[in-house]
């Protein structure tokens, strides 16, 4: 298992490094790097300034080592908006955004697994026809929209929660209610198909045989196989919450990572920009892996 | 099952391959739906600014934010009016081009690229498979939405940046997908028996494996038309896709947006357009998934004798 | 006629198709007492697992539903009882082993998890099911059960996860032990040991062995009686030894009939040239294991030429690099005086021609998305040297014919015929380059037993017509027997003897060919009964 996992990091490690390249490049050959770095009224001479300061006059590849070092020292630089290095405002919007990923993701993960699996269990049903029903138009609802929706329904209308903001539990259920949505929509269907075909294999057969009851032969027997091509659904839409929850957290002013990085986009504060895209993609490489322990735990067969 | 395996006749031939598929979309009701709603959508995209562009930009001051349900108003101000009192269904249908156009073509090319790449990956020597994988883990790695919205942020936001955009992103998808299946096909005997009678290699991959993994590539397309055709709209809400006065669902959302207490009609027609059109595409694929594996099809060829 | 323990009377399972419904068994009965072993014996297709699986109340429903009919068990009629009490009959009462036990056996729980689970389901406190797991996988002969209780069932070989399925299956001391091919996945020598358990297994237990099989051999090894069955009626019942040598109804004596290993067995060929083939110290190596080592044999022109051998042999990868589809480590193989091994892509794909395959699965050897006009007429695009293209269609009618199908299905797909024809249409893909040698991978062991001999049939009288060699790869001695010129023997990668089919059959030099022989079982009840006499006393002997 430790060879698997070596292998693994190695290769995610590989596609950390490459998209360093990639940032690099896209904000040094796309245009004017002042462009990106101040504001877009700054005057001819601050930018010369700021290009003899920071070197932009260098070989690219001078700049490219000088740019990776930084990177290794974790010096992202100063976010000229907010007086304060950007890895600070990166790491405190980031610890908003994983607390919320965290909570849709358990919550999403739990009733997926649970209704999907029942549902599998009697195909044609009609719990399985709801669950279908109901999870295709989840998969299909546009997170802003239902957003806003949901805002003049319950917070301007009904008055039941607030609209924006994190002072309470409160505060949360919005947020959370409409980023569960779509990712519950899609892994219940990827649960109940991965359990419709790991229901009908012989293995299954062989504890009908032995005598097994309904509910373990489908959460113990059944459940753990179908889980494998479940795994990856929800690697996906958890690191989609990890970084794409920029719609959502705008709408409703939660202070993530999401937000932050929109704002930095509009308000063309790079610094920040940049230091968001490499917290979020380091974390994305760590739930990788974390995705990859968790399928061999769950698969013996894993061992190469 | 009860498959008879004696050296008994052949079962009889099948009819036409377009009734049958049309017989099987019958029997799914849903589905039927769905193709008939996306029919009409593509109607829309194709004639709807021809028809409708006059209509659909002319300013009515005495419509703005007309209620919907007014049904002594002509009839393309039945959905209301927007803030410059513009009729909100001509806008609707109008808009329907740029969206599914990006859509369209943001699909296609990455399904074309990202096939393309997943058949080298999965049919050549190592080391090529090992960096076109690489690649597809940086874009993946890479927030998708963040890719788009920061290309977006350096180029310039126009129909086709939109478009290249959106395709590099699902690119991945593709390729990875085509790669698992060739990988799974050409260790198939039928493959192994086109080498023993010496074909070539671009017979093998185009005349062999990709009529076997294109069902699965369609499928995965159709599903993905829906994820774009969200991201788009995500992207103009967010005022870095398409801009004004061009249209598209999403942009009419986020337009809306500031009058959302007052005429909740704004935004709520065009994201019903955008989660009727993305549900039909899910239940067309879901379709799909059954009518285009010979195993499953049977599902949808019993006699509808129960149930 | 009560006090059977298990009796099936007059029943009838219906099965919800695309095509309709289809009766998978039609008025069915037949009953099994203790201490007995009844074997259900037919082909793919005939319902023999059908009345099985209704017991177990496996059925699917839909789309199977049984339509009527009783199954008593000690008198009391399963069918009416909840699906409760029916589990607590299964696994206690009644056990069930299946055939390839790989894919019967969860992959991501550990044996040891899953025999005790059988005792845990039915009330045994875990600590002791677990003691009781180890002392059964030792009982079956897993050797060393301490250190593998814990191991995955990909860690084990096809022999012992069979073992370990019987385990699982005894814990609880059942009534009935209903084995559904056991062995057919398994190599012969393989074979024969998990029977003798079975039956070991069953005398100490007394318990009632309900055996579903296709292999008359089986069937004359363990059974006491036996059910005919075709096309999802009973055509048969009797004692085994009676049914074999005075059968009934014309059916079962086709299917005897059918038997390989009794025909005349062929005398060696005297063509007075060289041979068409001629492999000299054909090694493969992959990583640190040896696949093939030093591989050496000639094929003489219209000559037969078997290798036997069970998994792991080398015998497939023989084929393959001969082929190229792998390439050699070491070594040489002569066409026609041609290095077929060092020969550069451009000859290579010349001599393509000569030398073809017919693979095991028809299903997976035959591309599920072209008609049989184009899978056949394929030859003539990648070498359009064979014939012109107005040609093209009516040799393709020409081929079918020649294979034994009707040149109108040409525009079919492959799933619409049986699979016997699809072997068929996979010769005609063959013959279609004229090839002088073709290469048959174990070509007729997916069919059943009275397809198998029609196939054969059609390769003896294209032989005939064609002149052609084949190199035959088979795991079936009594199949080689009727049919070959010459046997090449392998195992673990090595050739062990090979020689003209009558010295291999009749004079064996080396122990292992003699194992082999004597592992192989005879339709026969006596001559098996004879065997086991014979087994038995060479087992006392050292004692």
């Amino acid at each position: 298992m430790k060879g698997f996992l070596g292998k693994r990091a190695i290769a995610s490690a590989i596609s950390l490094v490459g998209l360093i390249i990639l940032v690099f490049f896209l904000s040094r050959l796309t245009g004017d790097p002042t462009d990106l770095y101040l504001p877009l009224d700054a005057s001819q001479e601050a930018r010369e300034n700021f290009r003899n300061i920071h070197g932009l006059n260098d070989p690219l590849m001078v700049q490219f080592g000088r740019f990776v070092g930084d990177l290794a020292r974790l010096d992202f630089g100063m976010s000229i908006r907010r007086a304060e290095p950007a890895l600070d405002a990166v790491l405190r919007g980031f610890a908003w955004t994983l607390q919320l990923a965290a909570i849709t993701m358990v919550l999403v993960t739990l009733l997926a697994i649970v209704i999907g699996s029942l549902a599998a269990f009697r195909v044609g049903g009609l719990f399985d026809r709801l669950a279908t029903f109901f999870s295709l138009i989840g998969a299909s609802a546009p997170d802003f929209w239902i957003a806003i929706v949901a805002i003049v329904l319950f917070s301007v209308n009904l008055g039941w929660v607030p609209t924006s903001g994190t002072g309470t539990p409160w505060h949360w259920i919005l947020p959370i209610g409409v980023l569960f949505i779509r990712p519950f929509g899609l892994i219940l269907q990827v649960v109940r198909g991965s359990m419709i075909s790991t229901l009908s294999s012989a293995y299954i057969k062989t504890a009908r045989a032995k005598g097994v009851k309904n509910r373990p032969i489908i959460f113990v027997h059944a459940l753990r196989n179908a889980m494998l091509p479940v795994i990856t659904v929800i690697g996906d839409q958890a690191a989609g919450l990890l970084n794409g929850a920029v719609v959502v957290e705008s709408i409703f002013g939660f202070p993530g990572v999401g937000k932050l990085m929109i704002d930095s986009i509009l308000q063309r504060d790079f610094a920040v920009v940049l230091a968001a895209i490499m917290v979020t993609a380091l974390a994305i490489f760590v739930m990788n892996l974390l995705i990859d322990v968790l399928y061999a735990v769950l698969d013996p067969r894993i061992r190469y | 099952m009860a498959a008879t395996d004696t050296d008994a006749q052949p079962i009889a031939d099948a009819p036409h391959p377009a009734r049958r598929i049309l017989a099987m979309l019958w029997r799914d009701k849903f589905a039927f739906a769905a193709a008939l709603f996306l029919l009409l959508m593509v109607f829309c995209a194709l004639f709807g600014p021809m028809l409708l562009e006059d209509a659909a930009t002319r300013q009515n001051l005495r419509g703005r934010n007309a209620p919907p349900f007014d049904f002594s108003k002509p009839w393309l101000f039945w959905l209301g009016g927007d803030a410059l009192g513009r009729p909100l269904l001509a806008r609707i249908v109008v808009a329907a081009q740029n969206t599914l156009m990006v859509a369209a073509g943001a699909v296609a090319s990455s399904l074309l690229i990202g096939g393309a790449l997943g058949l080298i990956a999965g049919y050549t020597a190592r080391l090529a498979s090992q960096v076109i994988m690489r690649l597809a883990d940086v874009i993946m790695s890479f927030p998708s939405l963040l890719l788009a919205v920061i290309v977006l942020y350096m180029l310039e936001p126009a129909v086709g940046n939109l478009i290249i955009v959106l395709a590099i992103t699902r690119i991945p998808v593709y390729l990875r997908t085509s790669r698992a299946e060739v990988l799974e096909v050409r260790e198939r005997m039928f493959v192994q028996a086109a080498q023993v009678m010496g074909a070539s290699t671009r017979r093998i991959v185009f005349r062999h494996i990709l009529p076997v993994i294109f069902p699965t590539l369609i499928t995965i397309a159709t599903l993905d038309f829906a994820f774009v055709m969200l991201a788009e709209s995500s992207l103009s809400f967010l005022g870095i896709g398409i801009q004004p006065p061009e249209i598209t669902w999403g942009l009419m959302v986020a337009q809306g947006r500031p009058y959302l207490t007052t005429a909740w009609w704004l935004s709520f027609w065009p994201g019903l357009a955008i989660i009727l059109t993305t549900l039909s595409l899910n239940l067309l694929s879901n379709w799909m998934r059954t009518a285009l594996d010979p195993v499953q099809r049977w599902r949808l060829e019993l006699p509808r004798s129960r149930k | 006629m009560t006090g059977h323990l298990l009796e099936v009377r007059n029943l009838t399972v219906d099965f919800h198709t695309a095509r309709g419904t289809v009766h998978a068994v039609r008025d069915v009965s037949w009953h099994l007492d203790r201490g007995e072993c009844l074997a259900i014996l037919g082909e793919s297709g005939s319902g023999k697992s059908v009345s099985a699986s209704a017991v177990m109340d496996l059925i699917d429903c839909p789309p199977g539903q049984i339509v009527s009919g009783r199954i008593l068990f000690e008198g009391q009629d399963l069918l009416t009882l909840s699906p409760d009490a029916r589990r607590e009959i299964n696994g206690r009462r009644i056990a069930m082993i299946f055939q390839d036990p790989m894919s019967h056996l969860n992959p991501v729980y550990s044996v040891g998890f899953q025999i005790a689970e059988i005792m845990t389901a039915h009330g045994v406190a875990r600590a002791e099911a677990r003691a009781r797991a180890l002392e059964l996988m030792r009982r079956v002969g897993i050797p060393a059960p301490e250190s593998r209780i814990d191991a995955y069932p990909h860690q084990f070989s096809g022999g012992q996860r069979q073992r370990l399925m019987i385990a699982m299956a005894l814990a609880l001391k059942p009534d009935i032990l209903i084995a559904d091919e056991p062995t057919t996945a398994l190599d012969v020598t393989v074979q024969a040991q998990i029977l003798a358990l079975l039956e070991e297994l069953q005398q100490e237990t007394g318990m009632g062995l309900l055996l579903i099989t296709h292999d008359l051999g089986v069937v004359a090894e363990v059974a006491d009686r036996v059910v005919v069955m075709n096309s999802g009626e009973i055509v048969e019942t009797g004692s085994a030894a009676e049914v074999y040598r005075t059968p009934r109804h014309p059916y079962t004596a086709k299917l005897i009939a059918a038997v390989p290993g009794t025909g005349e067995m062929a005398a060696p060929l005297d063509t007075g040239i060289g041979p068409i083939l001629d492999v000299q110290g054909l090694t493969k190596v992959f990583g640190d294991f040896t696949a093939l080592q030093d591989a050496s044999l000639t094929v003489l022109p219209g000559e037969t030429v078997a290798i036997v051998g069970e998994s792991g042999s080398g015998k497939s990868t023989l084929a393959k690099t001969l082929l190229r589809l792998e390439d050699a480590t070491a070594g040489a193989a002569f066409y026609a005086g041609r290095d077929l091994i060092a020969m550069p892509p451009k000859e290579l794909f010349a001599l393509r021609r000569e030398i073809q395959m017919v693979f095991q699965d028809p299903t997976q050897s035959l591309n599920p998305r072209m008609s049989v006009g184009q899978i056949i007429a394929e030859a003539f695009v990648i070498h359009p040297g064979i014939l012109p293209k107005d040609r093209r269609a009516a040799r393709v009618q020409d081929l079918l014919r020649q294979v034994g199908l009707d040149p109108e299905h040409i525009h079919r797909y492959p799933h619409q015929f049986s699979g016997g024809q699809r072997q068929r249409i996979a010769i005609a893909r063959a013959l279609a380059l004229e090839p002088k040698l073709i290469i048959c991978d174990e070509a007729v062991s997916a069919l059943d037993v009275s397809i198998q001999a029609q196939v054969i049939d059609l390769l003896n009288r294209l032989q005939d017509e064609l002149g052609l060699s084949y190199l035959f790869i088979a795991h079936d001695l009594p199949l080689v027997r009727d049919f070959a010129h010459r046997v090449v023997v392998m195992q673990g990668g090595r050739i062990v003897e090979q020689g003209p089919v009558r010295q291999i059959f009749e004079a064996p030099r080396e122990a292992y060919t003699r194992a082999l022989l004597a592992a192989s079982l005879d339709p026969d009840p006596d001559v098996q009964a004879e065997r086991r006499r014979a087994r038995a006393q060479l087992a006392e002997a050292p004692a």
